[in-house]
């Protein structure tokens, strides 16, 4: 056993870690006032490999692990979770699906292109009607000769409006209930597909979120993946690594907190000392860094299992149930070291307080990441 | 065109320095490639990549140092050389009678290197190699073209530039301003692992001289920390003798 990160790893997390402060950082506080996506981050991003980690090289990827992903997902998440998001929605949730479920046309043509960051990925699977109860959806894709129609529209897409590839889930059967769900490449050049409205967030504020519409939208036969009916099994399974890359966003949104903590509290001065000497701050930091690096053991540990080829979705369900958490409690701790300072956007632990909250929310909320594991507890 | 660049690992800048009975300790403390350095890297492959060639990255220094390598190579650099200090006492005279051994022999048209590290300052290695070799040199370079057989090369001379004709092969140590060094990208990183690294001993080297230090460091310590200013009151004639009593009792300059 060892817990040691490799010397390619420690050379990965150093160079993602110097981008982030050199390329997000300082325009990070006012993309989030803006609510601005910066599509030159994404660029720069992409020139440094950074747009498909996992994926071999075949498919244009660095044929790196799961585990250097979601170490570059942290330290992006550390200066900014909204380009954290950014990475592990395309990663997890679109390239990830293609990559296992696609035909090698699908791969090349698709996986490639995002893996080289020349397109981006999107996943599509909540409605206005269905988010934990993904199986209700009412997005309908009917068969007609050489193309499937799809029609519906799917809310809170992450990348929505930037993402060029779009994983929609539609039920093809309704008869069938989830068992009738199947998934599809959508390209935004298809007739009938528009970006709808686009939210107005609490936090993670310089990604952007949209409603995807899809209105007569005609989809090729060839975009159809994995098979008909197979749809809710790979939105759950893309959902399983998608967690782990969330845990990710989660443990960084926490390290960034923490890092901001501990340098404000040594050098602010009260009652003729440094708040850090004093140990009602001491155990609050203490706490802090205990559930971090916990955090961290869960989701390296997650992802190694991944990359083990070892089943890892209740460890990735632990990993973004536990971080998640985490990100929040350790952000609003943040805050509290900051004082009223920390309250003002003068000072960035606020906006690691609203990103954190999301956390807890999407690719399936903490109340269902304890459903998840209580299932795989008593599976017999 | 084969381009040599001389590198060394140095503490990361943001690193407190710790002392321990007189020696700096190592323990736990992150190294980083000396960002001046850096520029000779970026400004090597930059070369390479527009005239062809290789680009050899060389360090002299323990097992660690390996790392700064492996960054060289993930940024862009084909092969690199690390000879091992054996724990030998070696100053900036020593480290470029042991560079010279490991260069003579092989082809080069350029030699990079920082214009200084920033751990001890000395700015000699490069300089000091030069003479060795006995090639050109251009000091704290920030601009360079390479047309054919001679290099168009612009320097900072004391915060002044001076323009420089010289021809290869030649040694130039690199100052800021020169470029922006490229972060390694992820795919460089995994082909880092499969470049190759030469792995050299002094004791392999032949040498004409005896490379043993010439200096000895006597004592390490932190400069005295620096108090508060003074400003001084009253009477300016009381002023100019309180100040020149302070120069001398004090300050003891005068």
């Amino acid at each position: 056993m060892n817990f040691l990160l490799s010397e390619e790893h420690k050379m990965m997390q150093k160079m993602v870690r110097d981008f982030a402060l050199n390329e997000c950082e300082p325009t990070a506080a006012q993309r989030d006032e803006e609510e601005t996506f910066d599509m030159e981050i994404w660029h720069k991003m992409a020139d440094l490999g950074l747009c498909g980690i996992p994926w071999p090289e075949e498919y244009g990827g660095a044929g790196a692990d799961y585990l250097s992903y979601v170490i570059a997902v942290e330290e992006l998440s550390r200066v900014d979770a909204s380009v954290g998001v950014t990475l592990s929605a395309h990663t997890s949730l679109a390239g990830w699906p293609v990559y296992k479920f696609g035909t090698e046309q699908q791969k090349q043509k698709y996986l490639r292109a995002m893996a080289e960051g020349r397109s981006m990925g999107a996943y599509c699977l909540t409605e206005s009607g269905s988010g934990s109860d993904a199986g209700g959806m009412k997005t309908k894709a009917v068969l007609e000769g050489d193309e499937w129609v799809l029609n519906g529209s799917k809310i809170f897409i992450t990348n929505g409006g930037y993402a060029d590839t779009y994983i929609v889930f539609a039920q093809t059967n309704s008869d069938l209930k989830h068992k009738g769900i199947t998934a599809f490449i959508v390209d935004r050049s298809f007739p009938g597909f528009s970006v709808g409205k686009k939210e107005k967030k609490l936090g993670i504020r310089s990604s952007s979120t949209t409603e995807v519409i899809m209105e007569n939208c005609r989809v090729p036969k060839d975009n159809l993946l994995g098979k008909v009916g197979e749809g809710f099994m790979i939105a759950m399974m893309t959902l399983d690594g998608g967690r782990n890359g969330i845990a990710s966003q989660a443990l960084g949104i926490a390290q960034g907190s923490f890092d901001k903590a501990v340098a404000y509290a040594k050098e602010r001065v009260q009652f003729g000392k440094p708040i850090s000497s004093l140990q009602a701050i001491q155990f609050k930091l203490a706490d802090m860094a205990t559930k971090i690096e916990a955090s961290r053991l869960l989701t390296y540990q997650a992802a190694w299992r991944e990359d083990q080829g070892i089943s890892y979705g209740l460890q990735s369900a632990m990993s973004k149930l536990f971080a998640g958490d985490t990100a929040m409690e350790v952000a609003i701790e943040a805050v509290q070291v900051f004082g009223g300072y920390g309250y003002t956007k003068d000072y960035p632990v606020e906006r690691y307080m609203r990103d954190a909250k999301i956390t807890q929310i999407y690719e399936g909320t903490n109340e269902i990441q304890r459903l998840v594991i209580g299932g795989y507890l008593l599976k017999d | 065109m084969n381009i040599l660049v001389l590198i060394k690992q140095t503490f990361d800048t943001e690193e407190k320095i710790i002392l321990q009975k007189g020696i700096i300790n190592e323990d736990g403390v992150n190294f980083i490639i000396n960002p001046y350095d850096e520029f000779a890297i970026e400004e090597a492959i930059k070369l390479r990549d527009l005239h062809g060639g290789e680009v050899t990255v060389i360090t002299i220094g323990p097992e660690r140092a390996e790392n700064a390598l492996r960054t060289a190579l993930a940024m862009g650099a084909d092969k690199a050389i690390i000879i091992d200090g054996e724990d030998q006492d070696l100053d900036e005279y020593s480290i470029a009678k042991v560079l010279a051994a490991v260069v003579k022999g092989r082809e080069f048209d350029l030699i990079l290197s920082g214009n200084l590290g920033v751990d001890y300052g000395s700015g000699q290695v490069g300089p000091r190699l030069a003479e060795e070799l006995n090639i050109a040199q251009v000091t704290t370079i920030t601009y360079m073209e390479i047309n054919g057989e001679t290099a168009i090369i612009e320097r900072d001379a004391e915060g002044d530039k001076e323009l420089v004709e010289v021809s290869l092969p030649v040694l130039v140590t690199t100052q800021q301003g020169l470029n922006e060094p490229r972060y390694p990208s992820l795919p460089g990183i995994m082909k880092a692992k499969k470049k190759p690294i030469e792995r050299l001993k002094i004791d392999d080297l032949d040498f004409d001289d005896d490379i043993k230090a010439k200096t000895t460091v006597m004592e390490t310590y932190f400069p005295p920390k620096k108090n508060a200013g003074r400003i001084l009151n009253g009477d300016l004639k009381d002023q100019v003798t309180e100040i020149a009593n302070l120069l001398h009792s004090e300050a003891k300059v005068l």
